[in-house]
């Protein structure tokens, strides 16, 4: 499903990922996990193609395309999703009509019919009773004055709305609390799906008791320096991550 | 890639400004240039009572020793008011009694631009939508006011000036020139000499006018100066609703557009004024496009009366307008609610004035001010107090956007206080549209431009909630389309 084969990307001139491999295949779930520093998040805005996050070298391929030529709305529509570590607020913009633009501009580019209003509301109802989000909180600007909690929830609201075909989660645990973690992972496995893929970065080990990962690998200076099974997380808990320091340099 | 988007930006641009198009009909000049004799060819073609020649006369002799103001942040080529033609009108023998009567030219284009003159259309596309009567003027003439019959009667008066002039004398030389004296501005001064047509409206005490007025003007000669001027009066515990529009076609010379509005409020009443003005707003360097030197302010004459301005300025070249209110009745009310939009080359000086006269005068002014491309916006406001004003009270908010990184915004408010017993709040904020803002609506799927639309209409929300309805929504697809190839 994804595939990234040798990446190099540079912030600011300064490159960051540094011939990163990796495969995730549909229906599966795979972590990333690494020191602060390493690259995870540039990872996933590289994937999504965030301005001034030049590739340098490598491919990916999303389904067999070339996700690299594409921009960003287009990478969206073709379904990466990326939760956002601090999501942005938008003033004025209430969280609805955000929502509802955005889906119909991903189904505008594919060529498929706009939803309905009624759809719409049914659907968020929906969603958002699963993620105990309050209807009247969608009537507000997007993250506006939104905890950090809020915040979070939202981004999986948002993801359950659009339907992505590859979710990357980018520290979604940060600043949750342990009910509001058990929320929100409640909310990713709810889309775990077999033609659905997966991307779950992470500081700490806690998140992956939650969304339980096929496959867990070691990010450190800008590559994957070991795969494994979910055992690992729980070995780098233990152990940390001093022992791969020297291994990447 | 980034010159391929740029050259598809620069294409989408030039088809920006749907309403650029010339309509090709036999028109009626006034000989080029300014004198004497032009102001009483006027005045005689509209059949003026004498005492109206008098004041152009005056207000002629008065602009002849005045100066074009220089204190507004606008940098524009002076007009040669010599070669200018100040009375424009489509050709027509008889004056038109109905829509039938009217060059099938005109009407066409007033079609292309989704104005209904014919009185059973509803506003296009808006299911259900109230009725709304329409004065038209193409160029120096209003050619057709509709639902006249039917607003006559619940008594409100809504006519062509220069029909108030001959129809009710006496109602018009009590207010005209009331608010805006002749010599109060060089504009002002000029309008008063030259002005050809605009919209009259007088609703009677405890009427509440039964539909939303509006007035859509046409600038379509070439160099022809527009110089309308509207008279609006709410006598005691009446209200009206009016709406103004505005559209040039795309041409490389400059024009002149220099109005007067002048709105009365007497007890009780109130007066909600909202403006969409879409002027030609010349090309990206900035050739071409309408000067809009405007002077507006209504006078809270009455106790408890009530005046809301809206404006949504996305056009013109050069902007230089400062709606305004006199808040002379005890416990009146004015409001200032403007999103102003400059994108290529444009240039805007507006804001208002807020001039609290009465006691426990109140006034609210919110500004939203969007740059982009190289242009410059600027608010400037007034709020003052009278030493007899106690109890007054202003809040003003004024909040800037630049869009990239050529544009200017600038923010100068004046406050003046004669009692030490009111109090004026003002609030300033200016954001750059951020990219990690756009970054993230584009990840869930929007495209740059739709990204900035929805961006700067969530800024501008504010004030767009407070046009009637069915223009917001208009005026929130106008704001889009000013800002299409401002980012990237």
């Amino acid at each position: 499903m994804l595939s990234i084969q040798n990446l190099t990307a540079a912030v600011d001139a300064k490159t960051i990922l540094k011939g990163l491999t990796l495969e995730v295949p549909a229906g599966e779930v795979h972590a990333i996990m690494g020191p602060n520093g390493a690259g995870k998040s540039t990872l996933g805005y590289a994937l999504a193609g965030r301005p001034n996050y030049d590739i340098t070298g490598g491919s990916v391929t999303f389904n067999g395309e070339d996700l690299l030529d594409k921009e960003v709305h287009e990478r969206a529509a073709a379904g990466l999703y990326l939760s956002f570590q601090y999501p942005l607020e938008i003033p004025g913009v209430p969280a609805l009509t955000f929502l509802r633009t955005a889906l119909n501009s991903q189904k505008k580019l594919r060529g498929e019919a706009e939803v309905t209003a009624p759809e719409f509301l049914k659907k968020v109802r929906e969603v958002a009773k699963s993620l105990r989000i309050d209807m009247d909180m969608l009537k507000r600007p997007l993250n506006v004055g939104f905890s950090g909690g809020e915040k979070k929830r939202m981004e999986v609201l948002q993801m359950a709305m659009l339907e992505p075909k590859f979710l990357i989660l980018d520290e979604t645990d940060s600043g949750l609390d342990i009910d509001a973690l058990k929320v929100v992972s409640d909310g990713v496995n709810a889309l775990r799906a077999p033609d659905r893929g997966m991307l779950v970065i992470t500081h700490y080990q806690r998140l992956l008791d939650h969304i339980k990962p096929d496959q867990v690998h070691v990010l450190v200076a800008g590559k994957i320096v070991r795969s494994g099974g979910p055992e690992l997380a729980l070995e780098l808990e233990a152990h940390g991550y001093d022992q791969y320091l020297g291994v990447a340099a | 890639m980034a010159a391929v988007k740029e050259t598809i930006d620069t294409v989408a641009k030039l088809e920006t400004y749907e309403h650029g198009f010339v309509t090709d009909i036999e028109m009626d000049f006034a000989p080029k240039g300014l004198n004497a004799d032009i102001v009483r060819f006027i005045s005689a073609k509209k059949n003026e009572p004498e005492w109206m020649l008098e004041m152009r006369l005056a207000a002629f002799e008065r602009w002849l020793s005045m100066e074009e103001p220089t204190w507004a942040k606008v940098d524009y080529t002076p007009v040669n008011y010599q070669d200018l033609y100040y009375y424009a009108a489509p050709k027509q023998k008889v004056a038109p009694k109905s829509l039938d009567e009217i060059d099938p030219e005109i009407l066409k284009t007033y079609e292309k631009l989704g104005i209904p003159l014919k009185e059973q259309m509803v506003l296009a596309g808006v299911e259900g939508a109230p009725k709304y009567a329409v004065d038209a003027v193409f160029d120096s003439v209003s050619v057709i006011t509709t639902f006249k019959d039917e607003l006559k009667k619940s008594g409100v008066i809504f006519c062509a000036i220069s029909e108030a002039l001959r129809e009710y004398p006496d109602l018009v030389k009590q207010y005209l020139g009331s608010v805006v004296p002749v010599s109060d501005n060089y504009f002002a001064a000029l309008n008063a000499a030259v002005f050809s047509d605009g919209s009259f409206v007088y609703v009677p005490p405890g009427v509440r006018c039964p539909m939303e007025l509006s007035t859509y003007f046409r600038i379509n000669a070439e160099n022809t100066g527009q110089f309308e001027r509207t008279l609006i009066i709410a006598d005691k515990g009446a209200y009206v609703s009016y709406l103004e529009g505005c559209t040039a076609p795309m041409r490389d010379e400059n024009q002149l557009h220099a109005a007067v509005v002048e709105l009365i409020a007497l007890d009780d009443a109130e007066i909600k004024y909202s403006t969409v003005q879409n002027w030609y707003p010349g090309d990206e360097n900035g050739k071409g496009g309408i000067y809009n030197f405007v002077t507006k302010r209504a006078d809270c004459r009455g106790a408890r009366s009530k005046v809301s301005w809206t404006q949504v300025e996305t056009g013109s070249n050069i902007t230089w307008k400062y709606p305004s209110c006199i808040l002379r009745g005890d416990d009146s009310v004015g409001e200032f609610y403007s999103i102003a939009v400059t994108n290529g080359a444009q240039q805007a000086d507006t804001g208002t004035k807020m001039i609290h006269l009465g006691k426990n005068t109140r006034s609210r002014i919110i500004s939203k001010g969007v740059s982009a491309g190289k242009s410059s916006n600027t608010y400037r406001g007034l709020v003052s107090a009278h030493a007899r004003a106690t109890g007054a009270r202003n809040f003003t908010q004024c909040d800037s956007l630049l869009i990239g990184k050529t544009c200017a915004a600038h923010t100068v408010p004046y406050v003046e206080a004669d009692t030490a017993k009111a109090q004026f709040e003002h609030e300033a904020t200016t954001t750059r549209l951020s990219e990690d803002q756009l970054f993230y609506a584009m990840q869930r799927g929007l495209t740059q431009e739709e990204a900035v639309a929805l961006l700067v209409n969530g800024f501008v929300r504010d004030v767009l909630q407070e046009l009637p309805m069915e223009f917001a929504v208009e005026a929130q697809k106008l704001v889009a389309i000013s800002l299409e190839g401002s980012v990237g």
